[in-house]
């Protein structure tokens, strides 16, 4: 059965550097490391000591919160560093891979006929729990609870990023294996949403609630459609599972072996020849960067996508939920009467002299320039343009600020992540940092109450 | 690329690196970003941001005033020649508008009132910010403008420094300065204005240049000089001498703004090109001029059927506005310029959409009925948006109320899986929260 849902509030930024449909093989990364800054707020405990040998698919460690949620290895290999920072909390792990990889086994099941408590145990154990995020907080989800719905994402609408219907060509059987086994966890339903265009192969899947969606940005990102299927009450809690990830929890499934291996973008206008490379977890990313070559020295690599991802460098790694890399020139650059001048090279949500509206198709180059100061919050009625959820959007940032924890629960904190103020963060013109505001809202609630 | 304007920048940047962490750095880094943007870039969050800031949302504001402001120039001195030579048969606009003379009579006379609305603003602006040390930020770029356009040309400099003054530190910067405001700061000032000098402020000789100095000379006992009335739209209604106005004024001086009234807000047509502007740039609300527009008519339209209806009398002291044609009002006074320039800001008005119609529409209706009822002073437009300033964070209230009710609805009637050991799902009704 399908639904269609219909976003019209948004914006496409369209950039120059979008991928050419092509995959290549990406260079065996010399190192490999996982940022623990992936996953947010979960304390490791280390299952084994710097200098050990470990297989590909061995747990590292565990959430400490968590005992049975394991965090695995990438690759087999020797953990040769463990990288600590303040207060010796650690940073990242990086392992030296062995040239035979050695991947650790896992006995197989049957999905189809396996418990709901035997297919937990087997992704905790696996490390594959680490990739169902859980909303409210927008964390990895809780073992412990029942989601009353799961929702997967398989439309792409943000700038540059990786096509889902395209990298996931060819992975109908592992798609099937994981939404089966994920199905069996919730008493709701699994939501796959698609665009309304796409061929997808994924709209043969069986057990899901298929859902057409066509619009602009961010219609693609799982919190507008939660919102318009099946939003969010309070005491609720609904799964979110990227297609990229559901690939690797399938394909553990039906073959026991946790394979970090994913299909990457490497995308935006500093890159020389954008497309795909095939790479895995960890990976450094100057592995497949340099062989696509870059234009410029003053670079922002970024784990991700643009309105998204985390900072990151050349000799960065792959982040755990990546399957987009954006390499863009950094704007650290002053410009002459730059607030007042016409311009025809920027995007922009107003018409003040700004030009982008005249061609809605043309494709930007930006940088990382913030083009403006951090200002209070001034003008209204901007951010709702571009805010398809049910929600107040600069309430609701206000009530972060000032930690007020009843008027966050009542506007709607549960129902976000920060990526859905991601587009009102770039649009801001007091350039404020909404998705930061958001996090720690989210993180103060969940401290607070969850 | 001139050698020149990159070792400019060059400079300017380790200036900046200077300053930095001291003292004085808001006021550098005031005038460096107003000859630079910054060369700033984002470190969390969205990598990449849009063209738009606050300067330049500020600065399509002024470009929607400069029209005005120039247009005044000239009516300054149209109208202090058109009052003491009487107003010129055949009038044409090359002639008898855009003349050198008028010009000069606006140089000297309405120049000085933004110099000294800029002048002061921007001081106390800079003062608070070394102060404080926050960034000076460009809530007054457009404040300092709207000012000397809605003071009487007359208005004497020292007053308009005093109100400068007033409220910019009691109407912004004791909140916590631009964005965290209460009422309209130019507005503040224009009603410090009205309210501590009130007989400057109003009668009939502060409208036009020179009249109330001819006033007090003839008082003296001068007799060579002629006296100067300079009478406004309003100031003519509220006396019950609409005859004598149409005699004077034709509907179409009061669109096109040849008439006397506050600096700038009599040319209609050019701030409707103004808010037309500010609209298409997507900077102010169109919400909120809309419903303001609709609700002046309203209140205007209700007026109208009393006076049909022979409800009140011709000897009312309401009668001469009452019985003004509704879609007037919007065409004399303040009404206009207010809802375009000043109902619009998006600090002090209403913050949601739902809100700003509310806003808007209460805007509009209030301005013309205290303009009708309080023919001392019979201009209502700045008051009703004071007042509604007040009273936008209420609406906005019971409007984001409205959504977290429909939240709370949508709980009521979920169906809610808890936390199991067992592992099965139980269903349970969500209590009332």
């Amino acid at each position: 059965m399908s639904k269609d849902i219909r976003i019209k509030k948004g914006l496409n930024i369209n950039l120059v550097g979008a991928a050419e449909q092509t995959t290549s093989k990406a260079v065996l990364s010399k190192v490999y490391a996982l940022n623990l800054g992936d996953f947010h707020g979960v304390t490791p405990k280390m299952l084994v000591k710097q200098g050990a040998e470990i297989k590909a698919g061995e747990a590292i460690f565990f959430n400490k919160d968590n005992e049975s949620m394991l965090f695995v290895s990438p690759v087999s290999g020797e953990l040769i560093e463990i990288e600590r920072g303040a207060r010796r909390r650690i940073l990242s792990l990086r392992i030296l891979p062995d040239k035979e990889q050695e991947v650790l086994e896992h006995p197989i099941f049957d999905v189809q006929s396996a418990s709901k408590d035997s297919i937990k145990a087997f992704l905790l154990k696996s490390g594959c729990w680490p990739f169902i995020k859980q909303r409210p907080y927008d964390i990895i989800a809780n073992p412990d609870v029942n989601p009353k719905a799961i929702f997967i994402s398989a439309f792409t609408t943000a700038p540059l990023a990786a096509d889902a219907d395209y990298v996931l060509q060819g992975k109908e059987k592992e798609l099937q294996a994981a939404i089966t086994a994920l199905a069996k966890l919730t008493p709701g339903k699994v939501h796959l949403s698609v665009g309304a265009s796409s061929s997808s192969t994924l709209s043969g899947l069986t057990g899901v609630e298929l859902h057409k969606v066509s619009g602009p940005h961010p219609a693609g990102l799982v919190g507008t459609q939660i919102n318009k299927i099946d939003p969010i009450n309070k005491g609720e809690v609904v799964w979110t599972v990227t297609p990229q990830d559901l690939v690797i929890i399938g394909e553990t499934l039906l073959t026991g072996k946790f394979n970090a291996e994913r299909v990457v973008a490497l995308v935006g206008s500093s890159v020389k020849n954008p497309k795909y490379y095939t790479t895995k977890i960890g990976a450094e990313v100057s592995t497949f960067l340099y062989g696509s070559g870059v234009n410029e020295d003053n670079i922002r690599v970024i784990n991700g996508d643009v309105l998204t991802g985390s900072k990151s460098r050349p000799d960065g790694h792959l982040g755990f939920y990546n399957n987009t890399v954006t390499v863009i020139p950094e704007g650290d650059d002053y410009e002459f009467f730059g607030w007042n001048k016409p311009i025809f090279n920027k995007i922009s949500a107003t018409r003040a002299l700004t030009f982008s509206w005249m061609q809605p198709n043309k494709k930007y180059k930006l940088d990382t320039n913030t083009n403006g100061e951090h200002r209070a919050f001034v003008v209204t009625g901007q951010y709702e343009k571009v805010f398809p959820l049910d929600i107040f959007p600069m309430q609701l940032l206000k009530a972060c600020l000032v930690k007020d924890l009843d008027e966050m629960e009542q506007l709607g904190l549960y129902e976000v992540a920060p990526e859905d103020f991601s587009l009102t963060e770039f649009i801001c013109i007091s350039k404020q940092p909404h998705q930061q505001i958001i996090r720690e809202g989210l993180d103060l609630l969940y401290k607070e109450i969850g | 690329m001139s050698d020149k304007r990159l070792t400019f920048k060059k400079r300017l940047h380790i200036l900046k690196h200077h300053y930095r962490g001291k003292k004085m750095a808001p006021a550098f880094n005031a005038i460096h970003t107003f000859l630079f943007a910054p060369d700033e870039t984002t470190h969390s969050g969205s990598h990449v941001r849009s063209a738009d800031d606050l300067k330049r949302t500020m600065n399509t504001v002024i470009m929607a005033l400069v029209p005005v402001l120039i247009f005044s120039m000239f009516n300054a001195g149209y109208q202090h020649f058109s009052a003491l030579n009487g107003f010129p048969e055949n009038f044409s606009v090359m002639d008898h508008f855009l003349t050198w003379d008028n010009f000069w009579i606006g140089i000297i006379k309405v120049l000085p009132l933004v110099v000294v609305s800029y002048g002061v603003g921007l001081l106390i602006e800079f003062i608070f910010a070394v102060i404080k040390g926050h960034e000076v930020e460009e809530g007054y770029l457009v404040t300092g403008m709207l000012v000397p356009l809605i003071v009487p040309i007359d208005t004497p400099l020292w007053m308009l420094a005093v109100a400068v003054v007033f409220g910019v530190v009691i109407g912004k910067e004791v909140f916590g300065g631009t964005g965290m405001n209460i009422l309209n700061p130019a507005l503040t000032i224009r009603a410090f204005l009205f309210f501590a000098y009130p007989t400057w402020m109003s009668g009939d000789k502060v409208w036009v240049y020179e009249a109330r100095e001819r006033a007090e000379q003839i008082a003296d006992g001068a007799t060579n000089v002629d006296a100067i009335s300079g009478e406004t739209v309003l100031g003519f209604l509220a006396q019950g001498k609409g005859a004598e106005m149409d005699a004077i004024y034709s509907t179409w001086d009061m669109f096109w703004g040849f008439i006397p009234g506050s600096v700038g807000e009599t040319p209609t047509f050019l701030i409707l090109l103004g808010g037309l502007f500010l609209v298409f740039s997507k900077i102010a609300s169109w919400r909120i001029m809309l419903s303001a527009i609709l609700g002046s008519l309203v209140m205007g339209l209700i007026f109208n059927g009393v006076v049909d209806q022979g409800w009140i009398s011709q000897s009312s002291p309401f009668y001469g506005l009452m019985s003004f044609d509704f879609w007037k009002h919007l065409i004399v006074g303040g009404l206009a310029f207010g809802i375009v320039y000043m109902a619009t800001d998006p600090v002090t008005g209403s913050q949601t959409n739902r809100g700003k119609w509310i806003y808007g529409f209460l805007i509009g209706f209030m301005s013309v009925m205290i303009r009708v009822f309080n023919p001392a002073y019979p201009e209502g437009v700045f008051l009703a948006i004071l007042l509604m300033n007040v009273f936008a964070p209420t609406i906005d209230h019971y409007v984001v109320q409205g959504n977290i009710k429909k939240r709370l609805k949508r709980l009521n009637n979920a169906t809610i899986f808890p936390k199991d050991s067992e592992g099965e799902a139980k269903e349970l009704k969500a209590e009332t929260v």
